[in-house]
């Protein structure tokens, strides 16, 4: 038997410091456990102080003999490496645990134990734990905002029908991988449109908008069939003209009465809220700032001066002020600078400015990924005789593309996050339904069950968003 | 020149000009329609409406311009508590994510990833609506340490009453410069001789020792003013004295604070990260003591990655204060692109103003950058 040296705990009486550590740290756990979850403070014969430190006396010293270097048992080792490897670490490592205990009760009770989810009014909400019921009641406008209840299968079917057609991707066999990138760029975001626009909305709020969508279907039709010499200054000049042709030759309210569905009830946009509109507001931002974003990288590193400083004065601009402001500016000062008779819907005013806004960061983020290639990507790529686009599109975009996944995702998971402040406008989606709600006469005092649920769901969205951005990530790293 | 060059640039510049050509004409017309004449003489006259809190004296007899001023400093203020405190914060949990402890490391990754998972204006709300109305009212709380009482009607703090506070803020200059030449010193003497001086601790002690001067030489002299509650009618109380932070600026600089901190906390590991273990082998190999390693290798080169997306987050901190008008505090956008604007109409005015103020404050601060990062950027030879 060797001399015990209890300051100094060695592998010789490796059971006499294991036990007596062991028991010492499981006293003290036991002792905060007892006491936090049955109320029930098995030291209180000692004098008030001692008895509120004793615990983390315990523990500390419990900890400190079982601190044994290569004891051997693989368990200790681990223990000992992970969060006992020095007295500070242990003292931290204590604390944590202890504050997890303390804290565990309350919340359970708060979240489980003494809530309620029965009944359908606020009256059985009497004990002290959360009022699930208020949730449950109001479920409906927090997903929907005004939506009328009976017309809300429009909103599921389209949402339903959209979440499928942007699985299809995974699902295509190798004919048809090719095509992909043209589906989700230009088809898919046509149809969500189209679903929102005959579907959901059912009614003539993106008049303005819908010729140019149509413009811009046809020109790109079309665009294939054009030598690709001409494409860049046919993009610009088709389009536009179009639009024109649409809007003041082809009697065009024609046709969309024609495309009007009869059967559905219209509902105006001040109506829509709730996370279904969180959801349209960030899928079309998204869909529209990306090209916009990526146009404004290319821009910023073009030869020609006057799209340089163009591109870098949108982007500066965008960049240096508050989303606020932008949405005060697109609710208080842009219908000044449109003419008396003309009017454009609440919440394409917002998308534009959101998607203005975030493709500011999207070009920057874009631009990052262009400087990091090398130099000689773009030597070569001249070299086999590609011109600007052919070079872009087929050797410089992929690449700084797959830089920059991540900080792309970064700039998506801001945007969503940004969505609830288009309250300023008066659109009032999750957050701002649950301020609504919150004044209600009937439901006063629920405030932080409504903010619980937000922010689960926000978590929910916005974690899931960062994972699958990890693993795009992972998927797609190249050795360079 | 040809043409391929000159076109796109030629029919971008027309877009452009189009477009404004197109809102100004159109802005005209809705101008004379409405009767209003363009113009910032408005900033002159009377803005005869009152604000809940501000550092400045104001009121409705002040003009508008005075108005702008008072949101601003809100601003600033609301920004400054917050950077300091998203600073510390992110700092200490920037650390705890490269901690060997599994549970510290663990439990500041669960902060990061909640706090920044959340949007900021949901986190605003939730500190403002529901845990700061749990507080209880003036007349029914506790004080804290005797002096501070925090109340659902703001936290009251005791103030200091300073005589000649001027010669304390000039000790505390004298201080920094001096302190500014020790450095400069320093370093000379570590480039030539190669003798380290003890900069940290001789710093630490002019910061005490010359403001301590002059309270004892200078007759600088503090006092301090405790809040002390008064009754307003039969149920309504209140603190009196001392300084009054109102739950706005509590639950706003909490919530900016919070957020922004996970943001730095990414920023400072991936600094940390980012130094290479042979940095850190090599100067132990050398004999420099893990305090010398720290300071003189690792560090330096830490900052010179943390310190660029930190900055960049502090921007972000200061244009998301304006979050601050979903809850009522009176900041630059509240006061100005808000009250200010509903009395006057004049909506190009006021919004072109406070854009113009953040836009001139982040482009400052990013030419600020690019000659920081030009000048600390690695000279390779």
């Amino acid at each position: 038997m060797n001399k015990l040296n209890f300051l100094q705990p060695d592998k010789n009486n490796l059971n006499t410091y294991l036990y007596t550590g062991t028991i010492l740290v499981a006293l003290s756990i036991f002792i905060v456990f007892i006491n936090s979850f049955f109320k029930k403070d098995l030291i209180s014969f000692l004098p008030g102080s001692i008895s509120f430190f004793l615990p983390l006396i315990l523990g500390f010293i419990g900890l400190h003999l079982i601190r044994i270097d290569y004891s051997g048992l693989k368990f200790l080792d681990s223990i000992n490496k992970n969060i006992n490897t020095n007295n500070f670490n242990a003292f931290l490592s204590l604390l944590i645990v202890f504050v997890v205990i303390k804290s565990l009760p309350p919340l359970l009770s708060w979240f489980i134990i003494d809530a309620n989810i029965a009944g359908d009014s606020k009256d059985v909400c009497t004990g002290s734990g959360a009022c699930w019921t208020y949730i449950k009641i109001w479920f409906n406008r927090f997903m929907y905002g005004m939506y009328p209840n009976a017309e809300q299968w429009r909103i599921n079917l389209s949402f339903i029908a959209l979440a499928f057609l942007g699985t299809i991707g995974f699902f295509a066999t190798e004919k048809f991988k090719k095509y992909l990138t043209l589906y989700y760029v230009v088809v898919y975001p046509i149809i969500a449109f189209f679903f929102i626009f005959f579907f959901i909305s059912g009614g003539p709020i993106f008049f303005d908008f819908s010729y140019g969508i149509i413009a811009a279907v046809i020109s790109i039709i079309i665009g294939f069939l054009i030598p690709s010499k001409f494409k860049m200054y046919y993009f610009i000049i088709v389009p536009i003209t179009l639009y024109i042709l649409l809007k003041y030759v082809f009697f065009y309210e024609e046709l969309i009465e024609l495309g009007k569905l009869e059967a559905l009830e219209w509902v105006e946009t001040g109506a829509w809220g709730g996370l279904s509109l969180t959801f349209i507001v960030s899928f079309f931002c998204l869909i529209f700032c990306f090209p916009i974003g990526l146009f404004l990288s290319l821009g910023r590193r073009s030869d020609f001066p006057i799209i340089k400083y163009f591109s870098i004065g949108m982007i500066e601009f965008w960049r240096g002020v508050p989303l606020i402001t932008v949405l005060f500016m697109s609710s208080v000062m842009f219908p000044m600078f449109l003419p008396e008779d003309m009017f454009i819907d609440k919440l394409v005013r917002v998308i534009i400015a959101i998607s203005l806004f975030e493709a500011a960061y999207v070009a920057e983020v874009i631009r990052g990924g262009l400087q990091a290639l090398p130099r000689g990507q773009y030597d070569a790529a001249k070299s086999l005789g590609m011109g600007y686009w052919k070079m872009h599109i087929l050797v410089i975009l992929p690449q700084a593309l797959k830089l920059v996944i991540p900080g792309i995702a970064n700039t998506f998971l801001a945007l969503v996050k940004d969505t609830p402040l288009i309250f300023v406008v008066g659109l009032l989606e999750i957050v701002g339904m649950l301020n609504l709600a919150k004044t209600n006469p009937e439901w006063l005092g629920f405030a932080m069950e409504g903010y619980v649920f937000a922010s689960v769901l926000f978590f929910i969205i916005c974690y899931a968003m960062s994972k699958y951005s990890y693993n795009l990530e992972q998927k797609y790293k190249t050795e360079r | 020149m040809n043409i391929k060059k000159i076109l796109p640039q030629l029919l971008t510049l027309l877009v452009v000009i189009l477009i404004f050509g197109f809102f100004s004409y159109n802005a005209q017309v809705n101008m004379e329609n409405r009767g209003i004449t363009f113009g910032y003489g408005f900033l002159s006259q009377e803005s005869s409406f009152d604000v809940q809190f501000s550092l400045i004296e104001y009121d409705g007899s002040h003009s508008y311009f005075r108005a702008y001023l008072v949101g601003l400093l809100n601003t600033i203020l609301v920004s400054v508590i917050g950077i300091i405190f998203a600073t510390i914060i992110g700092v200490v949990v920037g650390i705890a994510r490269l901690s060997n402890n599994y549970l510290i490391e663990r439990t500041a990754a669960v902060y990061v990833e909640f706090f920044r998972n959340i949007p900021l204006l949901l986190q605003i709300f939730f500190w403002y609506f529901a845990a700061l109305r749990a507080l209880p009212l003036p007349q029914d709380t506790e004080p804290m340490f005797g002096v501070f009482f925090l109340t659902i009607k703001g936290f009251f703090v005791p103030a200091f009453v300073w005589n000649n506070l001027d010669i304390f803020i000039y000790s505390i200059i004298a201080a920094i410069i001096s302190i500014i030449f020790i450095r400069i010193y320093a370093r000379k003497k570590q480039e030539n001789e190669g003798i380290q001086t003890p900069v940290l601790s001789i710093s630490i002690g002019l910061l005490i020792i010359l403001p301590l001067l002059s309270f004892l030489f200078g007759g600088v002299d503090a006092s301090v003013e405790v809040p002390v509650i008064k009754q307003l009618s039969q149920s309504g109380f209140t603190y009196e004295g001392g300084i009054k932070l109102p739950p706005e600026l509590i639950s706003l600089a909490l919530a900016l604070s919070l957020y922004t901190a996970t943001f730095i906390a990414e920023c400072v590991r991936a600094g940390v990260q980012g130094v290479s273990k042979g940095q850190k082998e090599a100067a132990a190999s050398i004999g420099l003591t893990p305090n010398q390693v720290l300071k003189l290798v690792v560090m330096p080169q830490a900052l010179r990655i943390i310190i660029p997306p930190t900055t960049n987050q502090y921007l972000n901190l200061t244009k998301n204060s304006s979050l601050a008008a979903a809850i009522a505090y009176p900041d630059l956008v509240l006061v100005f692109a808000g009250t200010a604007l509903m009395q006057t109409g004049r909506a190009i005015e006021i919004v072109s103003i406070t854009m113009l103020t953040y836009l001139s404050l982040s482009i400052s601060i990013s030419i600020f950058m690019n000659w920081y990062n030009k000048k600390i950027a690695i000279k390779e030879k």
